[in-house]
């Protein structure tokens, strides 16, 4: 592992050498922690698709016999103040961190990439235009764009992904404007317009298959911020809503009885900080291989 | 130099009010449905449109929303009534002092943990730190602060849970877990910053010139690499006092402070559309503030910036 700020905002560096291969065999062999952190990951997509299966009780059915009970046979995590399993609740609650983590760099990545390439690729007023506004987003921590975006669009999961999405818009600007702008520098490019080909084919079959190395990069760089910024939205109440579980609203659920019982604040929040420790490791594993300079 | 500076937080202000004035009208469709709730009569939509001027052309709202800024006018909660500049008046000092706090904490902290880090490179205290580094990082601050508010607050009972405090004392005392929560995930950013900017510099020629002449090793860390190598340390330090802050919304939340960020949370929760506005607006001018700051602070920490003028 490397010393980074990838995990909180800070940009990551710009892959603009286009990188070598990276197979997923290659980063699982890197080193033991980060076959453990792939491990790991694999494990958490298995908890989150078979939940209904691997969830010993319903995770929002209420049992007024057996609340706030600490962690026992029947219930491994204890029962929250409505006498909910919460060793169900946090398996339930893995759906929508991974689903979010997923789909929000994603998101990001489809349009910031649109808007980089256009930008890199023509220059001129839009570049200058995107350049200036995403300077200005790029000045906001991630976590607080997000928070502005869901309380404006009120919460909701699918609000959520605009919002986390929209927060990591101009990090995907700026790595496609850049790779963009190297690959157009290319002699193979000015070939290529010599030979008539239109804009759209060239950015086609040209520009982005250049540039989709680093991109996805940066995309697997985020699947942790987007998860840890998951649960502080959650926890604010703009994200999942209750009885729903998330992580991050679990948490919020157990403060009212954190004096009685803090089994799910902490079973909650040990699973967000294993899930964002995991990602992490794998996503600078990923970095290192790619970048072997940003290594000490 | 310093005039363009200004110029360009102007700019951003502008962009920022833009940004929120957007967000808040016209994204969600209907300002007065989210406010009042889906269950909401036409003659309360209608009154309530009435009541903060919805009903006129969005560019007058615009204008008008500027004005309001300009006059510090940030309308009444819907809830309470109460005046939100007031409100913000109480709030925002308990803010400031939190964050102020806690960034001293992490300075404190981070910044040795980052030299002996980067001295004993590979050695043991080195890896301790980095793994603790690693831990503030991943670790949810919300979570760390219920931890911290579980053993100290209501296990070891030492601090107060809740509540700001108001005398000078007791504030300072509210203060305490909430700002050691935030401190040491501040911490993390800045040792790992302050490593890997030391390790930087340590490889420049000026250091090893130094170290040839005899130079003690502290001296030479202190004087002359650690001066070099926080320049970076400066530069990324705007980006973590804004996480920091973000992060302070939370943190009120867990210790029941007072503060914008608890005033946000509130507005949210009630659906108070001019409060959710006005701490939206407070934390868009905090990033636009601690951001000049460092624009500044990084030209007068490196002198070459005064002289040659552009990064």
């Amino acid at each position: 592992m490397s010393a980074s700020g990838i995990a909180l905002g800070a940009a990551p560096a710009i892959v603009a050498v286009r990188p070598q291969r990276v197979t997923l065999w290659s980063i699982v062999a890197k080193d033991w922690v980060t076959s453990i952190g792939v491990l790991f990951i694999i494990l958490l997509c298995i908890i989150a698709i078979a939940a209904p299966w691997i969830a010993p009780f319903d995770p929002v059915r209420q049992n007024m016999m057996a609340m706030s009970r600490p962690p026992s046979a029947q219930n491994w995590f204890g029962t929250d103040r409505y006498g909910r399993d919460i060793l169900s609740r946090v398996i339930y609650g893995t759906r929508p961190s991974l689903a979010l983590g997923i789909a929000a760099p994603l998101l990001a990545g489809v349009f910031g990439t649109l808007i980089g390439v256009l930008a890199g690729y023509f220059g001129g007023w839009i570049d200058r235009v995107t350049g200036r506004l995403s300077d200005v987003l790029m000045a906001f921590p991630s976590l607080l764009i997000g928070i502005m975006i869901a309380a404006a669009l009120g919460p909701g999961f699918t609000n959520l992904v605009v919002a986390i999405a929209f927060a990591f818009l101009p990090r995907f600007i700026r790595v496609a404007r850049a790779s963009t702008m190297s690959v157009r520098s290319e002699p193979y490019i000015d070939a290529a317009i010599a030979a008539g080909q239109t804009h759209t084919r060239i950015l086609l079959s040209h520009v982005l298959p250049n540039i989709s190395g680093p991109l996805v990069v940066v995309a697997t760089l985020w699947v942790a911020t987007a998860i840890r910024i998951e649960a502080s939205l959650s926890f604010l109440g703009l994200g999942t809503q209750p009885p729903e579980p998330s992580w991050g609203n679990i948490i919020r659920d157990g403060l009212t009885e954190m004096l009685i019982s803090p089994w799910s604040v902490i079973s909650a929040g040990v699973a967000v900080t294993v899930c964002v420790l995991a990602f992490n490791m794998v996503g600078d594993a990923i970095r290192d291989l790619l970048d072997p300079q940003s290594k000490d | 130099m310093i005039v363009r500076r200004i110029l360009d937080a102007l700019i951003t202000v502008f962009l920022v009010l833009t940004f929120v004035f957007v967000a808040m009208r016209v994204l969600p469709g209907d300002p007065a449905v989210a406010a009042l709730g889906d269950y909401a009569t036409a003659e309360q939509l209608a009154a309530f449109r009435e009541r903060f001027g919805l009903n006129a052309p969005l560019w007058q709202q615009y204008v008008q929303f500027f004005v309001n800024i300009a006059r510090l006018d940030f309308g009444t909660s819907l809830i309470s009534g109460e005046s939100i500049a007031m409100m913000l008046a109480v709030n925002l000092p308990y803010t400031i002092e939190l964050s102020v706090v806690a960034m001293l904490i992490g300075i404190v902290i981070g910044v040795p943990a980052g030299v002996i880090s980067a001295r004993r490179r590979g050695k043991a205290a080195d890896y301790i730190a980095r793994v603790l580094a690693l831990a503030g990082f991943c670790i949810p601050d919300f979570f760390l602060g219920a931890l911290i508010l579980i053993v100290f607050g209501l296990q070891l009972d030492m601090f107060p849970t809740m509540g700001g405090g108001t005398t000078f004392d007791e504030r300072l005392y509210h203060l305490v877990l909430p700002a050691m929560t935030l401190g040491l995930i501040m911490a993390a950013f800045t040792s790992r910053l302050t490593r890997s900017a030391l390790l930087e510099v340590l490889k420049r020629d000026y250091v090893r010139t130094a170290r040839s002449k005899g130079i003690a090793e502290h001296w030479v860390i202190y004087r002359h690499a650690l001066r070099n190598a926080l320049i970076p340390v400066v530069t990324g330090f705007g980006i973590y006092i804004l996480t920091m802050l973000s992060g302070s919304i939370a943190i009120e939340l867990i210790f029941s402070r007072p503060g914008v960020g608890s005033m946000l949370v509130d507005g949210i929760t009630a659906r108070d559309y001019p409060m959710v506005q006005s701490g939206l607006l407070v934390f868009a001018l905090f990033v636009v503030v601690v951001n000049f700051s460092m624009d500044v602070l990084y030209t007068l920490i490196d002198p070459r910036l005064r002289a040659g003028g552009g990064r």
